[in-house]
């Protein structure tokens, strides 16, 4: 990288740290042995839920529908595994820190049977609702780790017109390369893929966005792409946070997302690489969701690579199968930069999982913090724009409100800031503490904003019933004065006005 | 397992491997030629005043740790309090004597640092507090400047007068070697009614290389730059307040000094002369104390040299780079709250983007 290349070819956000990718980037794809027994979690999604819809020893094969979706916002969950489903419910995990979750438990026949699938000759045939539906049926979500139902996206980018559909092929977090290896070795799935859903969103032209870092992916996408021209393949800068929506959008197209906004509105979607080739499989083969391409890495790992596997396999049996070198001192879920950790190794694979790392402890080490010395660097990082020295300094002294005033909203959680900081502060998660108690007070608010409506409705309420009864006393009084005058003009008699108090007071 | 592998640290799960200490060091040996020219240049008296001002920096640091319970030794290694008391020392007149860097370090660490709570809360830069505080305590002190008698050269002090000039103040056998300042030279004559066109026959040469009275580590431009520059490619500073500085003593000298070459001193003298660089690249660029902004800085170097010309130019002292650092300090986080750099997807007001049509 030349000098000058520093200043200016490079973007001015946006961090570079050492990304690792290889030589697992490299190793050949390795295919998992089908696991003795599979744990298919309901929930592996944004949105509502699946719903079983099979029973304990039931027999079912390899893409069988086990549960469907339930709600708008949702994805069915297929068998992984030919075989006899175990349990459903509640698997507790054998690790105190270990949540419970709800989930499918199959018990493998070894077989890997398959249910029988529609083949489709010509999908280009098939309205775009069509490849939408086939896309949900087969319980397609965001592949990246967003994990959101790519139907509901499709219709949104119908909807809204979309005219260019960016293909994520970025892959910025460091040590993954699951949609490297997916790219090498399943380019052609990949841009059918893409041009599946642009027939299903009505797009006119897809870029892919590919980090150049990974120059076997771009030769690889170039060929499959070769004899369509509406799919250009577009190599991008290696920065992180290249592969964030926002942050891609803007380079290859030079838009920007307005904060409040969503990218269809400003006439782009974007879906990630490995999502295109699910919605191949889908569409095309009418196979569902349940195997992946997942990077197993790091540094206690001995074999380090991308395996397929199906979903539900246990972290243990991947790490099993590439070996460890020693105890991990972390396990990742995702990558280093936004991943989630993991309390233990009897988690499944589920579908938004793109890698799965374990740590040496070399790796693991985390630097104490120290104070603030507001060098400005994690703003220059930033890739939002934002000050996180600032939103920091606001939500040490608990003033949310104060770090909302910096549009800690606007914040995508990528992480540069708390990467480049020289004094090592947890800057990511001072920002979710910040926001879920912003969303908890939120939610308090709405909560008593409710109650007050609804006190206030119900003191107007008496307020009018008072009202309305006092005015039919008086109404009732002047009647009766009116009577009693007329009574007493006619009886030429002082009238007594003893039964008015009757009557009146309630 | 493992039973740490639960422990609840947030992503991001691999950072940088530079810390304080390391970008302190980094500005250490940035600074480093321009001070060892300048121990060359004042001999042995400027040595021994760099040594006790940083070592009454630490201790101070040490003493306000201490009392606050902090570890002491941790916070001592990030090389903060010995920047303070480096930059303090390379600002003082050389041949200062020994309880002026001592008072100096002292007021930098407590006036400058820990009354306003430490590392990262304060709000001037600590080594000017301290500058200032003794040019208002100890005129006399602050303003005697020796000319250039570089070590082991003849008639220089050596080690031992070098004791005695740092103890028992400028002996008489030295006192030849007292000298004026470009800056306090004009000054004087020009109060005198003698104007510069008369007076610059006489006025002490300045040069480049820096071979000139002044402060102990402000006068070989060409190292100071050099160092700026390091620190710059290196990225530990930004270049917007170098050059807003820069520009903004360069810009009203050369006018003046166009419209009236009899009163006002030209650009280059004014760049050379003085705590110019020094502040430009070294004070002014202070992280805590300036502000966090690209526009931010660039107005706030703007206004620290445009403060230093007219308290040089009209105002009672010949030399302003310390008040005026002090007075942009005072106004960061006013600059700080205006030029906020824009946020994705919003205007530079804070409102979302319009969708355009
Ligand atoms: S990078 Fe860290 S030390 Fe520097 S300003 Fe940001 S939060 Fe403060
Ligand atoms: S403030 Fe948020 S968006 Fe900005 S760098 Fe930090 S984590 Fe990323």
């Amino acid at each position: 990288m030349g000098f000058l290349d520093r200043f200016f070819k490079e973007p001015s956000w946006g961090v570079h740290p050492d990304d690792h990718k290889r030589p697992a980037a490299d190793a050949p794809l390795r295919i998992l042995p089908t696991p003795e027994r599979v744990y298919m979690p309901l929930s592996q999604h944004v949105g509502g839920a699946a719903r079983p819809i099979v029973v304990v020893g039931q027999k079912v094969l390899k893409g069988q529908l086990l549960a469907d979706a339930q709600g708008n916002i949702s994805a069915p969950i297929h068998a992984p595994v030919s075989g006899t489903v175990f349990s459903i419910g509640e698997v507790t995990a054998p690790h105190a820190s270990g949540l419970p979750f709800r989930a499918i438990t199959i018990e493998s026949d070894g077989q890997d049977r398959w249910i029988d699938t529609e083949l489709v000759a010509d999908p280009f045939a098939l309205a775009p609702e069509d490849i939408a539906r086939k896309a949900a049926a087969a319980g397609v979500v965001g592949l990246g780790g967003a994990t959101f139902p790519s139907a509901v996206k499709f219709a949104l980018g119908k909807r809204l017109k979309v005219e260019t559909l960016i293909v994520n092929g970025g892959e910025c977090e460091p040590y993954l390369s699951s949609d490297d290896r997916i790219m090498r070795d399943f380019a052609d799935q990949v841009v059918d893929g893409v041009r599946l859903v642009m027939h299903a969103i009505g797009a006119k032209e897809a870029l892919v966005g590919i980090e150049d870092n990974k120059p076997e992916a771009i030769a690889a996408m170039r060929k499959a792409a070769a004899s369509f021209s509406e799919v250009k393949i577009c190599p991008v800068p290696t920065r992180y946070p290249m592969g964030s929506d926002k942050q891609l959008i803007q380079t290859l197209t030079g838009k920007e997302v307005p904060s409040n906004a969503r990218a269809a509105e400003v006439g782009v979607l974007v879906h990630n690489v490995s999502t295109c080739a699910a919605v191949h499989k889908a569409v095309r083969l009418g196979q569902p969701l349940v195997e992946r391409i997942v990077t197993l890495n790091g540094g206690a790992i001995a074999t380090p690579g991308n395996i397929y596997a199906p979903l539900g396999t246990l972290v243990t049996d991947l790490l099993a199968f590439v070996g460890l070198k020693g105890e991990p001192a972390r396990l990742i879920l995702g990558g280093p930069m936004m991943g989630t950790p993991l309390a233990h190794d009897r988690i499944p694979l589920v579908k938004g999982a793109s890698g799965i790392l374990a740590f040496n402890a070399a790796e693991a080490a985390t630097p104490e913090a120290g104070p603030c010395i507001r060098c400005g660097t994690c703003a220059d990082a930033c890739p939002m724009g934002l000050l996180p020295m600032e939103m920091a300094a606001h939500i040490r002294v608990e003033d949310f409100e104060g770090a909302e005033g910096y549009a800690l909203g606007d914040c995508i959680s990528c992480g540069c800031c708390a990467y480049v900081c020289p004094s090592h502060i947890p800057l990511v998660q001072y920002f979710s503490y910040a926001k879920g108690e912003l969303m908890a007070a939120e939610r308090v608010k709405l909560r008593t904003d409710a109650t007050k409506r609804l006190a206030e409705a119900r003191s107007a309420r008496i307020e009018r019933e008072k009202q309305e009864k006092a005015e039919a006393a008086a109404r009732r009084k002047a009647e009766k004065d009116a009577a009693a005058a007329a009574k007493a003009a006619a009886a030429k008699a002082p009238a007594k006005d003893s039964g008015q108090a009757q009557g009146e007071t309630v | 397992m493992n039973e740490n592998l639960g422990s609840p640290v947030a992503a991001p799960y691999t950072t940088t491997s530079n810390n304080p200490g390391r970008i302190m060091a980094t500005v250490m040996v940035a600074l480093a030629p321009s001070t060892l020219y300048g121990f060359w240049l004042y001999g042995w008296p400027s040595i021994y005043l760099w040594l006790i001002t940083i070592a009454s920096a630490m201790l101070g640091e040490a003493f306000f740790l201490r009392a606050m319970d902090r570890q002491a030794s941790k916070a001592l290694t990030d090389g903060s309090a010995i920047l303070t008391g480096w930059l303090l020392a390379v600002s003082l007149p050389p041949w200062a004597p020994w309880w002026i860097g001592a008072f100096g370090g002292l007021f930098g660490i407590v006036l400058g640092k820990h009354v306003f709570g430490g590392l990262g809360q304060n709000l001037f830069n600590p080594a000017m507090v301290a500058r200032v505080a003794l040019l208002i305590s100890f005129p006399v002190q602050m303003t005697s400047w020796v000319g250039a008698a570089p070590l082991f050269a003849e008639g220089s002090p050596g080690p031992l007068d070098g004791l005695v000039i740092l103890f028992k103040g400028i002996p008489a056998a030295f006192d030849a070697m007292t000298s004026a300042t470009t800056l306090g030279f004009s000054k004087t004559e020009m109060s005198r009614g003698v104007d510069l066109l008369q007076s610059a026959a006489h006025a002490p040469a300045l040069s480049m290389i820096g071979e000139r009275a002044g402060s102990m580590g402000e006068t070989a431009a060409w190292l100071i730059i050099a160092g700026g520059l390091m620190l710059i490619i290196k990225r530990v500073i930004s270049w917007h307040i170098p050059v807003a500085m820069l520009v903004g003593v360069a810009l009203p000298a050369a006018a003046l000094n166009a419209y009236d070459p009899a009163h006002f001193l030209d650009a280059q003298t004014h760049l050379m002369s003085g705590g110019v660089m020094l502040g430009a690249f070294f004070i002014a660029t202070d992280y805590v104390t300036s502000p966090n902004s690209p526009v931010g800085r660039l107005v706030f170097g703007f206004g620290c040299g445009l403060l230093t010309y007219v308290i040089r130019t009209w105002a009672g002292y010949p030399e302003g780079v310390a008040f005026a650092v002090m007075l942009m300090n005072a106004l960061t986080p006013i600059i700080d709250s205006h030029f906020r750099p824009r946020i994705y997807g919003r205007n530079r007001k804070g409102l979302p983007l319009q969708v355009a049509d």
